[in-house]
C-alpha cells in the first residue's frame, strides 16, 4: 500500500470520524432534551392527562382533525403533483414555488390571512351560506389543510419524479386510456409515496399551532387541540400536565416520521 | 401497411427532419444508426407518444398522425422495456388484454378463458411459462426481454415497434434472442420495425434497412 494510498484512507476515516461525532452530538442534544422532560414529569401525570376530559376533548378533535386535513391534502396533492411532476409548461416554476409558500412562512402568518380573508365581501359571503371557519372547529381543518398541502405536494411529486414514464407509455399503446392507466399502473407504482405523503401532513397537521391561535382560538370542549393544549395548560402553570401532553405528541411525531421513512424507502440501516 | 411522410418535430436541441418511408405488410424493416439520431424520437411519434409539428403517419391505409396511442394498435417494446414491477410475468403479458380495444370478443366463450389460452400460449411459445408467477425483478435480463415481447404480441398488434430490444442483455443471448424474435415475426407475419445499431443484428434481421443520422433518414 502506497502512502498517498494510507493518506487518503486516513484522511476518509477522519472525515468519517467528524461526520459520526457531529451527528452523535446532535442527537444526544435531542434525546436530552426528550429525557430531561421525561424525568421532569411524573408518571402519575400522565394518568392525570389521560383522566382530564379537556385533555380527552383537544385529544379526539385533533386526531379527527388532523386526519380529514391530510386526507383532504392527499386528494389535493395527486392531481397537483402529477402536474407539476409531468407537465412543462410556462410558468410552472413560479406554480411550483407559490405551493411552497406555506412551507418558508411563519404558519401564523396563514392563520392571519385566513382570519382576514373571511373579512372581505367573499369570505362574509361564505359566512352567511353556511360556511363558518373563524373560531369553529371547521377553521382548524381549513388552517392544517393549507399548511400540510404542501408538504403532501412536496412528497408524491417526488414519487412521480422517481417513476418511470415509460410503463404509462407502454401501458397507453396498450389499449389504456391517461385515467385508466393512472388507477391501474400510476396509482399502484406511487401507492408508497402518496401514504407518506398523507402521513407527513397528518404530523404536520397534529402539532401545528399558530393558525390555530389566530383563526379558532383555544376555548376549553370547543377549539382546543393538543398543540393548544401544552399552551392552556403552561398559561395557568401546570408545567408537569403541559409536559406530559408534550411527551405524547413527541411519541405521536416519531411514530408517524418513522412510518414516513419506511414507506419513502429511506431505509438504508441494513446496508 | 405503414406509410411515413413529411415527419418532422422540432425540440430545443435537435430536430427529426422530413422522415419519408413505407413498410408493407410483414416486413421487418430496421432502422439503423448511432445513438442520439433520432430513432426513438421517431418510435415515440410512430406509437402517439409525441405529436409530430408537420407530416402524416398512415397505418393500414387509416391516418394516425394524431391519433391516440390507445388506438392505433400497435406493440411497443422500449429499450428499458418498462415491465409493470407489481405485477407477475403473467399479468404483465395479458395487461393488454383487458384494456377496451384490445379485449377479446366473446363469442360463446369467456373472454376471460380467451384471454387466459392466449397469454398461455404466448409465455409457451417464449418459452417462459415456468416463470408466470414471477415478478420482474426476479428475472434475467432475457427474460424480461421476452416478457416485454410477449406483452406487445399478444394483442395481435398491426404494428411492433422494438426499441434497441438487445441493448440490455450479453451478446450470446442477444444471438439467442435475435433468432427467436425472427422466427417468431415470421411465423406471425407482423409488420415489425427494429431499432438497432449492431451490425449484425442489422445484417441477421432486416428484410430492408434505412439508417439515420442527425435526426435524417436515408431509406
Amino acid at each position: 500500500m502506497g502512502i498517498d494510498q494510507r493518506n487518503g484512507i486516513s484522511r476518509l476515516v477522519s472525515w468519517n470520524t467528524f461526520c459520526a461525532v457531529v451527528l452523535t452530538l446532535f442527537i444526544g442534544s435531542l434525546v436530552l432534551l426528550v429525557m430531561s422532560a421525561v424525568l421532569y414529569v411524573d408518571v402519575r401525570e400522565f394518568a392525570a392527562v389521560f383522566r382530564n376530559p379537556d385533555f380527552r376533548f383537544a385529544m379526539r378533535l385533533s386526531l379527527w382533525t388532523s386526519t380529514l386535513s391530510a386526507f383532504l391534502a392527499v386528494l389535493t396533492a395527486v392531481p397537483v403533483g402529477y402536474v407539476l411532476s409531468r407537465q412543462r409548461f410556462p410558468g410552472r416554476t413560479l406554480l411550483d414555488s407559490i405551493v411552497d409558500i406555506p412551507i418558508v412562512l411563519p404558519p401564523v402568518v396563514l392563520g392571519l390571512c385566513l382570519l382576514v380573508f373571511f373579512r372581505t365581501s367573499l369570505g362574509q359571503a361564505m359566512e352567511n351560506i353556511g360556511l363558518r371557519f373563524v373560531y369553529q372547529s371547521a377553521g382548524i381543518v381549513l388552517a392544517q389543510y393549507f399548511t400540510i398541502t404542501p408538504y403532501a405536494v412536496r412528497t408524491i411529486k417526488a414519487a412521480f419524479d422517481n417513476l418511470n414514464p415509460r410503463i404509462e407509455q407502454v401501458a397507453r399503446t396498450l389499449g389504456y386510456t391517461q385515467g385508466r392507466v393512472f388507477l391501474r399502473v400510476t396509482l399502484p407504482l406511487i401507492k408508497n409515496g402518496v401514504i407518506a405523503g398523507g402521513v407527513i401532513a397528518w404530523a404536520v397537521a397534529i402539532g401545528l399551532f399558530g393558525p390555530m391561535m389566530i383563526l379558532v382560538g383555544t376555548t376549553r370542549q370547543r377549539t382546543e387541540v393538543l398543540a393548544t393544549s401544552i399552551y392552556l395548560e403552561l398559561s395557568v402553570g401546570r408545567v408537569q400536565s403541559a409536559l406530559a401532553i408534550a411527551l405524547l405528541m413527541i411519541a405521536m411525531a416519531l411514530v408517524a416520521l418513522t412510518l414516513f421513512k419506511k414507506l419513502t424507502g429511506d431505509t438504508r440501516d441494513h446496508a | 401497411m405503414l406509410d411515413v411522410r413529411n415527419l418532422s418535430i422540432r425540440f430545443p436541441n435537435f430536430a427529426l427532419k422530413q422522415i419519408e418511408f413505407s413498410v408493407a405488410a410483414g416486413e421487418y424493416f430496421v432502422l439503423f444508426g448511432p445513438t442520439g439520431s433520432g430513432k426513438t424520437v421517431l418510435f415515440e411519434l410512430l406509437a402517439g407518444l409525441r405529436r409530430p409539428d408537420q407530416g402524416t403517419i398512415v397505418i393500414n391505409g387509416v391516418d394516425r398522425t394524431f391519433a391516440d396511442p390507445s388506438v392505433r394498435r400497435i406493440g411497443y417494446v422500449p429499450q428499458d422495456l418498462a415491465l409493470i414491477p407489481f405485477k407477475t410475468v403473467w399479468q404483465n403479458v395479458a395487461f393488454g388484454l383487458y384494456s377496451k380495444p384490445f379485449r377479446p370478443a366473446e363469442n360463446g366463450k369467456r373472454s376471460a378463458d380467451i384471454i387466459r389460452q392466449r397469454v398461455n400460449a404466448m409465455l409457451e411459445m417464449l418459452r417462459i411459462e415456468p416463470l408466470a408467477q414471477r415478478l420482474p425483478s426476479l428475472l434475467s435480463g432475457g427474460e424480461k426481454q421476452r416478457v416485454a415481447l410477449g406483452r406487445a404480441l399478444v394483442v395481435q398488434p398491426d404494428l411492433l415497434l422494438l426499441d434497441e430490444p438487445l441493448s440490455a442483455v450479453d451478446e450470446d443471448t442477444g444471438n439467442v434472442l435475435m433468432r427467436e424474435i425472427k422466427t417468431l415475426q415470421r411465423r406471425l407475419g407482423i409488420t415489425t420495425l427494429h431499432v438497432c445499431h449492431r451490425r449484425e443484428e442489422m445484417e441477421f434481421l432486416a428484410d430492408r434497412v434505412a439508417t439515420m443520422s442527425a435526426g435524417q433518414l436515408c431509406v
